[in-house]
């Protein structure tokens, strides 16, 4: 059963690729490496959900540059509904296609050490900081053929780093604008955050290739050291297009916290993994996230955070809202590993049904490896409820109205930890887009 | 124009199969305060939640007319649209959405596109109406009845009535569960409405209510009927005597809709 990779990638093409990009040369031993190892590695299996026959093999690779812009006015507006134009990120990236179009960073903050740029820039210019964490702890590039895959095509991403005790107020912000609907967009977004450092960080992903085929294959890793905070938002919103394999994970130190906002509002076929590793002691994490499934679309969405310091705390939020004949399968798996003692996990999983077609299944897991843990889950699937309905019509709102205000409320706790106002309400009308 | 005309006519109810109302009559005009009283179980709630359209609730026979419009041909929101109001009993828990707004939403349901209530207009009148029912700022933010207590509750339910300025308001059993302070301040609230463009049909066990708020009429309600019909002194007997005297004038064992069920 296993699916033959008939990828016109050999070893010739990676190196020029690599070469192209001025690469050290651990970056292309790598690239190659995991080329090697790609026909040899089983595809990913997420519960519940048959892949088998979505697009992985479809779409253009090649470098692809994106027009670069002096001032962000200059682009269209669907792209600037994603920043406060009056009020906008001063540390802000867009990546249009492969290349950047934009980009910002305070300078009190490149005084202070602060490093955030892309991630060809990153491997020119900060290479063995790079190589000391890419694709290692994280996210391995033989977990999988796809991690491999994007190991052996990495083709676009940033690296952010923050240094010690450099505390980040303002939020960093990237747009990864796939303009050509053809192209692959296999990114990378590392950062790393230094002992008792903190920063936010929020992305979004665009494109609008409805008719045509192609992939999203993204790997985010982020490391806490001890002490530091990461609060990591996403809006993703590829269109129906586009196959989306995305691995988020995160490794948090003694004392550091991992908050993820995750808004996954793609219209195409989604496998999404969200995976905290609490490493140190007193280590937290939240994992939210919400979608909106719509159309024909099948997805699958896993959040879970491992436990392995004692004292730590996970909270894991799920919210979705399916219609159409989509299907969505949650999973939540908090695991607390042997000798996390006096540990926390908790989850909560709830999927509202729209139509009669739409499917949604919610999978609260819990793993227990110590005894002296506490833990809870929470999971439903259900469909809007009438006397809530009533309760809003009574008061003149029609149907339509009503229906629109419990979806919100429905999705609140994670939209509402979004951090920036634009992206928030831009949040919002992709989801009032999504269900009506 | 002066107020609407709520016109309830031989009001037959059934609820899962189970005839509750047995031919209600009843017309509540602006201007005028009703009040229905009566023990549990006679029907009371169920004729407030007929006449805003509970899904639960089917009506078999009968007619409610607003204004000379079929209200039993319109949708739950056609019905609050025309003017109909019910704070209800058992209000629903709305997470995640704000009871500002909600409350803008509301009353933007009432108005053309193009023509919503300014943001600073309505907090200027939410402002007014928080510090009569004397309810603390931060209601406006919190989720919609979401951990509200039983009287932030009942609180909540006047707050939306002065907000959304119906024609004709019923009231369930706005009064149980409020100690005397908080019923004090709930009745100021109702009384605020009182004038030729409001009527208000108010639903209780107790007399106590209609200390604050004085009924132009009183009705009794038994076996899913109004049995008897007064003023106010009406009520001051009912406190004073009970209803053991109308079931005897009126031959009544078993006031409840269940006796010939």
């Amino acid at each position: 059963m296993t699916v033959e990779t008939k990828l016109p990638f050999d070893k010739d093409y990676l190196e020029q690729f690599s070469k192209e990009r001025n690469e050290p040369a651990w970056m292309s031993e790598l690239r190659v490496s995991a080329l090697s190892q790609v026909n040899t590695l089983e595809m990913p299996k997420p519960d519940k959900t048959n892949i088998r026959n979505w697009n992985f093999n479809t779409f253009k690779h090649e470098f692809t540059s994106g027009q670069a812009v002096t001032t962000t006015t200059e682009l269209p507006e669907e792209i600037q509904a994603y920043f406060d134009e009056e009020n906008k990120a001063e540390n802000l990236l867009i990546q249009r296609n492969h290349s950047v179009a934009f980009s910002t960073l305070n300078e009190d903050l490149k005084d202070k050490g602060v490093i955030f740029t892309d991630i060809f820039t990153a491997l020119n210019e900060h290479s063995d900081l790079v190589e000391k964490y890419y694709m290692k702890e994280a996210v391995s590039v033989d977990q999988d053929r796809l991690t491999a895959l994007h190991a052996a095509l990495m083709n676009g991403g940033i690296f952010i780093y923050v240094p010690k005790n450099v505390q980040i107020e303002a939020p960093i912000q990237a747009i990864f604008w796939q303009e050509d609907p053809e192209t692959a967009l296999f990114n990378h977004v590392l950062i790393v955050a230094e002992e008792g450092s903190s920063l936010t960080y929020l992305e979004n992903y665009v494109s609008h290739n409805e008719e045509q085929k192609t992939v999203a294959n993204i790997v985010t890793e982020v490391f806490a050291h001890d002490n530091a905070q990461v609060a990591y938002g996403a809006v993703d919103h590829f269109a129906a297009g586009t196959t989306t394999y995305v691995n988020r994970r995160g490794v948090a130190q003694r004392d550091a916290k991992i908050n993820w906002a995750l808004g996954q509002m793609n219209d195409g076929n989604t496998v999404s993994e969200n995976i905290t590793y609490l490493l140190g002691d007193n280590a937290t994490s939240e994992a939210k996230a919400v979608t909106v499934g719509r159309g024909k679309q099948t997805q699958n969405f896993t959040s879970s955070i491992r436990q392995f310091g004692k004292q730590t705390d996970a909270f894991i939020l799920q919210r979705g809202v399916m219609k159409g004949s989509a299907t969505t399968i949650f999973n939540a798996i908090g695991k607390i590993e042997h000798g996390g003692s006096k540990s926390n996990s908790e989850q909560e999983s709830r999927v509202l049904m729209l139509s009669e077609k739409a499917r949604g299944d919610a999978n609260p897991i819990l793993l227990i490896d110590e005894d002296d843990v506490t833990a809870g889950h929470a999971a439903s699937v259900g469909r809007v409820d009438p006397l809530q309905m009533y309760y809003l019509m009574s008061r003149g709102l029609t149907k339509e109205e009503a229906e629109r205000l419990v979806i919100h409320g429905f999705l609140e706790p994670v939209v509402s930890q979004i951090p920036i106002e634009s992206v928030r309400k831009q949040l919002t009308q992709v989801i009032e887009r999504k269900v009506n | 124009m002066s107020g609407s005309v709520l016109e309830i006519k031989n009001l037959h109810v059934s609820i899962e199969d189970k005839e509750i109302l047995k031919g209600v009559n009843l017309t509540i005009k602006g201007g005028e305060f009703h009040a229905i009283m009566g023990p549990n179980g006679t029907g009371k709630s169920t004729l407030a939640s007929a006449i805003m359209g509970h899904p639960k609730y089917e009506v078999t026979e009968g007619s409610i007319i607003l204004d000379g419009e079929d209200v039993l041909e319109m949708e739950v929101d056609e019905r609050a649209r025309a003017g109909l109001f019910l704070a209800m009993q058992y209000p629903s828990e709305i997470s995640g959405v704000t009871t500002s707004d909600f409350l803008r939403s509301a009353i933007n349901a009432r108005r053309e596109e193009g023509d919503e209530v300014s943001l600073m207009k309505f907090i200027k009148q939410l402002d007014k109406d928080l510090d009569l029912l004397e309810i603390d700022q931060n209601m406006a933010t919190r989720y919609l009845n979401e951990g509200f207590s039983g009287g932030e509750k009942k609180r909540n339910e006047i707050l939306q009535l002065l907000q959304i300025n119906p024609a004709i308001a019923i009231l369930d059993e706005i009064d149980s569960g409020l100690d005397i302070d908080a019923l004090k301040i709930v009745s100021k609230g109702i009384n605020k409405m009182r004038g030729e463009d409001f009527g208000c049909l108010m639903i209780t066990h107790y007399q106590r209510l209609l200390n604050y708020i004085t009924p132009d009429f009183v009705h009794v309600m038994m076996q899913g009927r109004v049995v008897k019909s007064g003023g106010p002194e009406l009520a001051k007997r009912l406190e004073e005597e009970g209803y053991e005297w109308i079931k005897e004038e009126l031959g009544i064992t078993d006031e409840t809709v269940e006796q010939n069920a």
